[in-house]
């Protein structure tokens, strides 16, 4: 009965054409949608598609479905499904990475059917935002998946040669779709599709054609732009012969850390003067003398980053001298594409605290102001509100720029005073631990991550890190068998990135207590 | 003004008999309204019919020309009650809402509606909010339609049925007296499909006809003793009524095989997917043919007896396919089989998930357990065996679980509640956590990550309802209590929360914190006008300040906030609040206009701007990635899709830093946190000024060559280094 059934129905078409579009609300799947049904339409298919209104346009994923099937020759109409079902879907159209991976966690890309159409780009969800540290996924186990569960696989950044084209991605998908030849329709007639839509149809053929000729390798892939650090060789010369001195001593410290070295040294003349980067060169030369002979010269590259971070610390000379550069003028009047006299006015949103101003004062005056507080009761008023500084204004710049010259007073500042203490302290522990061991050192050396933000935020990573460096301080004391503190404070500062509030790293600590500690 | 515009698919509403239409859902069912010569429709949003009132309210021109009456109801009890208008006379009137959520609101009206009887076709289209998408709790309507006994139908999500059964339904409605519900699942009312239409119909007597000669009738009012005899005619007449116009009008369909010893009785809307896991077991072509017989149920309430005994005669098994639970209909079929004595084994739950969304996957398990246990033979040996293991057990798939993070749908770029709710975490820094009590709109999504606020949802428009019993006893008020807060957007405000939540409040000397957010429009439901919109439609009146309406009920504290943006302020005005000695109700009305509708309006007029050589001001907000140091505590205080991290690009930072993309539509959210929150400098605006006149330009030119000369002599005297 069932084979009979089945030898009839080889005259027409046994199965539709099932295509999933798995987009994020917002990102034009709906006009995909359209485009794909009335191509289909025009070459005498019958399509249907479904998608689900309401709150899936408000950034959320969201999954439209279409089948097609050919007309049958004897009238009758298709019964189309209203879901992808796993293992049944021909064209899966990903509209960015991780939503063609949700495609095939769901099983919708299967290796008999399925071409896999996934736009390379990533749109990273609130959960990879919001880390106190890098909460980014890695991608690598969507490509992986892929290129096992796809029939066929076509991945590259639709939405950067959206953007070059000044369109839409879901131009591009078109485009890629077109020339996947997953469907049986001539090029043309995508193109009509887009040019019946009637909206944007220009810009969208452009993308359209983008997308096809970068499927058919027509286009070639974009070399990978060259890291802006590697670009220049390290430790190339600067003009300043104090400077470029110190750049040929560093050349001599383990190759391994170059690149960081450069960085380094570039970051602390910069914050301060050569001088400063001599100091910051000594440091690290200390460490690097103790580098192991064989492996990644880590402790210099960590002693090298975060010196530097600890020496060129965030306060408002540094903000005020980074944000009345030329090079910054230049760069924002790029990224709004204005053209050269074009007005463009720029609005800081300043927040300084009494606590900030006060930092930059001599540490005597500045202690005097604090202790009394005296400090908040004079300056407290005008720094109760936020500023809108408009560094546009000859006015603001000047007064930024005043600022960005009290660095030559720096040394003598409050904060300074803090500062370098802080740094002492640190690398007094750090010299300890390496004596009991390399990667206890080296993990005590990358806590310096935990100090980071500005006011309140920098506040609270800074009590982390205390916290943290208490516990190396009592590994140092007592020290525990071998590697085991240098576990240790990795699980602390690993738990100290995890949330802002420090809810982890509390756990850990309770956990170090009665682990490390019984 | 709507989210979606239909004006130009509504000019299809007009094509005449034998022509082919092509498109959606909610226009089929448009259209087949006016082929039925409705008189009157109303109705309330959501999803998944908000576009069938949008679709009504752009086609207002079409039905005033068909003397079609159109209301955009205030709640759905508006709308149901608004179908008195079929009782005493023989006017077709059709409302809509999203079902469950929006038939609990209505029944009070519909259970009124229904005791009493309608002399018009009564017929209320539900988007049955169920499975995949739905944004609601999981329930059926077929309650609703037992309880009060009224049909239920169920098409089969094809447009030519769907557009039969309103049809259909208006007849029913009128052969049995009884109101109608129709009920389309989420997917069907976004299905893209053809049917061939017919002429669009004018009522038979149009609602001005009526009012010019009112009638009466004693016994279709509910009050005792009519209440009685009203429950016996339901009982008596209008269920026999139905049952006959059902059968002879073969609403439901059967696909019998005569000699085929096991069946499937299926509700219409879930047979495109029982077809296709059928096809999947071989048993069925893509045209439907298939070898087993089928009983599609297109009216699920009443069950027909005689049509189940029928079917059922003779046979060794028949499988039951409804979707959720109760079983409503299979316990129905068991009563039917038991009391005719058939014997005939009667599978449902036993064979399918007992709730959740009928999927392919999920009938063609279903449909295989069925056949092995009762109908081996059917099967050939690939259908039989569950073949290999699906692909998401395969490793290489399952590592996945870990990578692909989940992405609920949340605020949009530059929405005006994020800063509400960024304000809000600000003040639970200071004065610690507080109960909050959410309601139904977009601020619910506040309950997600990065703000993680919001306790419970209890309904539309009823979130300070939810929060009252806190308020304790009114008098121990003196002592020291911590107050709740509440949320509510304007839409469920105007729909329910100005009686139920704010008069409540003032009655019951409630001492709690109200925030209503009042975005212009119903925006969750895709951006309708509302009482207190700021636009002005021709055929509503707007412009009703909702402060107005509260400070009416008897509210003495009101703050209005108009611009939500200003996070200071926001975060002052709540700390207030939260603390003052005043006693009773304390409300907050932070007002800012639905980003996505501000958008819709405002980008045409730019591009127009621009094109006439207008000046036009471009804002976007950026991130100094020099100034960040990555700790993202400003995305956590916002969590705007335009907010995201980039790699730093610079070795000494080994976190990403945050980054601003070219979607930024300016709000000012991020700026007015950083400063609120005191969390850094990084944060700028710039605003770049396109056809600027000619003296701006000089002023301009002037300024940034002294800048640019103070800088130059700055980098001659200290050096640049990184």
């Amino acid at each position: 009965m069932t084979v009979l059934l089945r030898e009839n129905s080889a005259a027409v078409a046994t199965k539709p054409i099932s295509i999933a579009v798995c987009a994020m609300g917002g990102q034009g799947g709906g006009v995909l949608v359209s485009w794909i049904v009335s191509l289909a339409e025009q070459c005498g298919w019958i399509a249907q598609s479904t998608s689900v209104p309401g709150v899936a346009q408000r950034t959320g994923a969201t999954i439209y479905y279409i089948e097609i099937a050919p007309a049958d020759p004897a009238g009758r109409m298709p019964v189309l499904a209203l879901l992808p079902t796993p293992g049944e879907v021909d064209i899966v159209l990903g509209a960015e990475l991780m939503e063609g991976g949700r495609a095939m966690l769901r099983g919708l890309v299967t290796p008999e059917r399925t071409t896999l159409l996934v736009s390379t780009h990533r749109s990273y969800a609130v959960e990879e935002r919001i880390n106190p540290g890098d909460g980014r996924i890695d991608p690598a186990p969507v490509y992986d998946a892929a290129a096992f569960a796809a029939k066929k696989v076509i991945a590259f950044d639709m939405e950067q040669v959206a953007k070059e084209a000044r369109s839409v991605i879901s131009a591009v998908m078109l485009g890629a779709l077109a020339a996947s030849n997953a469907l049986p329709f001539p090029r043309k007639a995508f193109e009509d599709a887009i040019r019946n839509g009637g909206i944007g149809v220009k810009p969208s053929l452009a993308a359209f054609d983008r997308g096809f000729a970068r499927t058919t390798g027509d286009m070639p892939e974009p070399a990978h732009p060259v890291a802006v650090e590697q670009a220049v060789a390290p430790f190339s010369p600067s003009g300043v012969a104090a400077f470029d001195a110190l750049l040929h001593a560093a050349a001599g410290l383990p190759s391994g850390a170059a690149t960081m070295l450069d960085a380094g040294l570039r970051r602390v003349a910069d914050f301060q003067d050569v001088a400063y980067a001599d100091a910051y060169l000594a440091l690290v030369r200390e460490f690097a003398l103790k580098e192991r002979a064989q492996g990644m010269p880590e402790l210099t590259i960590e002693a090298a980053r975060h010196i530097a971070n600890a020496m060129a610390y965030d306060d408002v000379i540094r903000v005020a001298d980074l944000k009345t550069r030329r090079t910054r003028f230049s760069r924002i009047a790029a990224e709004m594409g204005v053209a050269a006299g074009q007005p463009l006015s720029i609005t800081e949103f300043m927040h300084p605290r009494v606590e900030e101003v006060l930092g930059l004062l001599p540490s005597g005056l500045a202690l005097m102001l604090e202790k009394t507080g005296l400090g908040r009761l004079l300056m407290g008023r005008f720094l109760r509100r936020g500023w809108r500084v408009r560094t546009d204004r000859l006015r603001w710049f000047v007064l930024l720029s005043i600022t960005a010259e009290l660095y030559r007073l720096r040394p003598v500042s409050l904060r300074h005073k803090r500062e370098m203490r802080h740094r002492d302290e640190w690398l007094d522990l750090t010299r300890a631990a390496l004596e009991q061991d390399y990667d206890f050192g080296v993990e005590v050396l990358r806590c310096r991550r935990l100090v980071k933000g500005y006011s309140d935020t920098h506040a609270r990573g800074l009590s982390k890190f205390d916290r943290v460096m208490t516990a190396v301080g009592v590994m140092v004391d007592r020290p525990l068998l071998q590697g085991r503190a240098a576990v240790w404070t990795r699980l602390l500062r690993e738990a100290a990135l995890k949330d802002p509030e420090g809810t982890a790293l509390e756990a850990a600590l309770a956990r170090f207590q009665r682990g490390a500690m019984a | 003004m709507a989210e979606r515009s239909f004006a130009l698919e509504v000019q299809d509403l007009r094509i005449g008999a034998g022509e082919t239409f092509r498109g959606e859902g909610i226009l089929a069912i448009t259209k087949a309204l006016l082929q039925s010569g409705v008189g009157y429709v109303a109705g309330y949003q959501g999803a998944p019919i908000s576009h069938l009132m949008d679709v009504l309210s752009d086609a207002q021109d079409l039905l005033a020309e068909l003397d079609v009456h159109f209301e955009s109801s205030a709640s759905e009890a508006t709308a149901a009650a608004t179908l008195a208008a079929s009782v005493m006379y023989p006017i077709r009137g059709a409302v809509t809402w999203k079902s469950t959520a929006g038939t609990n609101v209505a029944s009070d009206a519909l259970s009124n509606l229904s005791s009493g009887g309608v002399k018009g076709g009564a017929l209320i289209i539900i988007g049955e909010d169920y499975g995949e998408g739905s944004s609601i709790m999981q329930e059926r309507s077929y309650a609703f339609a037992m309880k009060s006994q009224m049909w239920l139908l169920d098409p089969r999500p094809s447009l030519p049925c769907i557009v039969d059964m309103v049809e259909k339904g208006f007849e029913l409605s009128e052969a049995s007296s009884t109101p109608v519900m129709l009920q389309v699942r989420i997917r069907s009312c976004h299905l893209h499909g053809t049917f061939v239409a017919r002429d669009n119909r004018r009522p038979i007597m149009t609602l001005d006809e009526a009012t010019r000669s009112p009638r009466r009738d004693l016994s279709r009012i509910v009050l005792p003793p009519a209440a009685y005899v009203q429950e016996a005619e339901k009982l008596e007449q209008r269920w026999p009524a139905a049952v006959q116009y059902i059968r002879e009008h073969r609403l439901n369909e059967f696909f019998d095989q005569p000699d085929a010893d096991v069946g499937l009785i299926l509700l219409g809307g879930l047979y495109n997917n029982t077809l296709r896991a059928l096809m999947r077991l071989g048993l069925a072509d893509l045209y439907g043919k298939t070898d087993i017989p089928l009983y599609v149920m297109n009216v699920a309430y009443p069950v027909i007896d005689d049509e189940v005994v029928e079917f059922c005669r003779g046979k060794k098994s028949v499988l039951v396919i409804e979707e959720g639970q109760p079983d409503y209909i299979e316990q129905a079929i068991g009563r039917i089989l038991h009391r005719a004595r058939i014997d005939c084994t009667l599978h449902g739950k036993d064979m399918l998930p007992m709730g959740g969304e009928y999927t392919v996957g999920v009938l063609t398990d279903g449909l295989r357990n069925l056949f092995v246990a009762d109908a081996p033979d059917l099967l050939d040996g690939t259908a039989r065996a569950t073949n290999q293991p699906p692909i998401t057990c395969t490793p290489q798939i399952a590592a996945l679980k870990d990578s692909v993070p989940a992405r609920p749908a949340g605020f949009c770029t530059g929405c005006p509640e994020r800063p509400i709710f960024a304000a809000m975490k600000l003040v639970e820094k200071e004065l610690g956590p507080h109960h909050i009590a959410s309601d139904i709109g977009c601020h619910l999504f506040s309950i997600l990550p990065p703000f993680n606020l919001g306790a419970t949802t209890m309904g539309y428009g009823l979130a300070p309802a939810s929060a009252s019993a806190f308020s304790g006893d009114s008098r121990r008020k003196e002592r020291e209590r911590k107050r709740t807060i509440a949320v509510m957007g304007d839409g469920g405000f105007w729909h329910n929360g100005l009686t139920s939540g704010i008069g409540n409040a003032v009655f019951n000397k409630n001492d709690d914190v109200t925030i209503i957010v009042d975005n212009y429009y119903s925006a969750a439901t895709g951006g309708q006008d509302i009482p207190s919109s700021r636009s002005t439609p021709a055929s509503r009146s707007t412009h009703h300040p909702i402060s107005r309406a509260i400070k009416g009920v008897g509210v003495k504290w009101v703050r209005e906030i108009d611009h939500t943006y200003d996070v200071g302020r926001m975060r002052e005005v709540l700390n207030e609040a939260l603390t003052t000695r005043e006693s009773g109700p304390k409300v907050i009305v932070a007002s800012s206009e639905c980003m996505l509708n501000r958008q819709r309006r405002e980008k045409p007029l730019k591009r127009k701007a621009l094109k006439d050589g207008k000046r036009v001001v471009t804002q976007r907000f950026g991130v100094d990635e020099d100034v960040c140091t990555g700790d993202h505590e400003c995305i956590r205080l916002s969590g705007c899709p335009s907010l995201s991290v980039k790699p730093s690009g610079d070795p000494l930072k080994e976190d990403p830093v945050a980054s601003i993309d070219q979607s930024c539509v300016a709000c000012g959210n991020c700026g007015e946190v950083a400063d609120a929150a005191v969390l850094c400098p990084s944060f700028y605006r710039a605003d770049a000024v396109v056809n600027a006149a000619r003296s701006e330009r000089w002023k301009h030119r002037i300024r940034s060559a002294l800048i640019a000369s103070v800088q130059r002599w700055r980098e001659a005297r200290r050096p640049v280094f990184s």
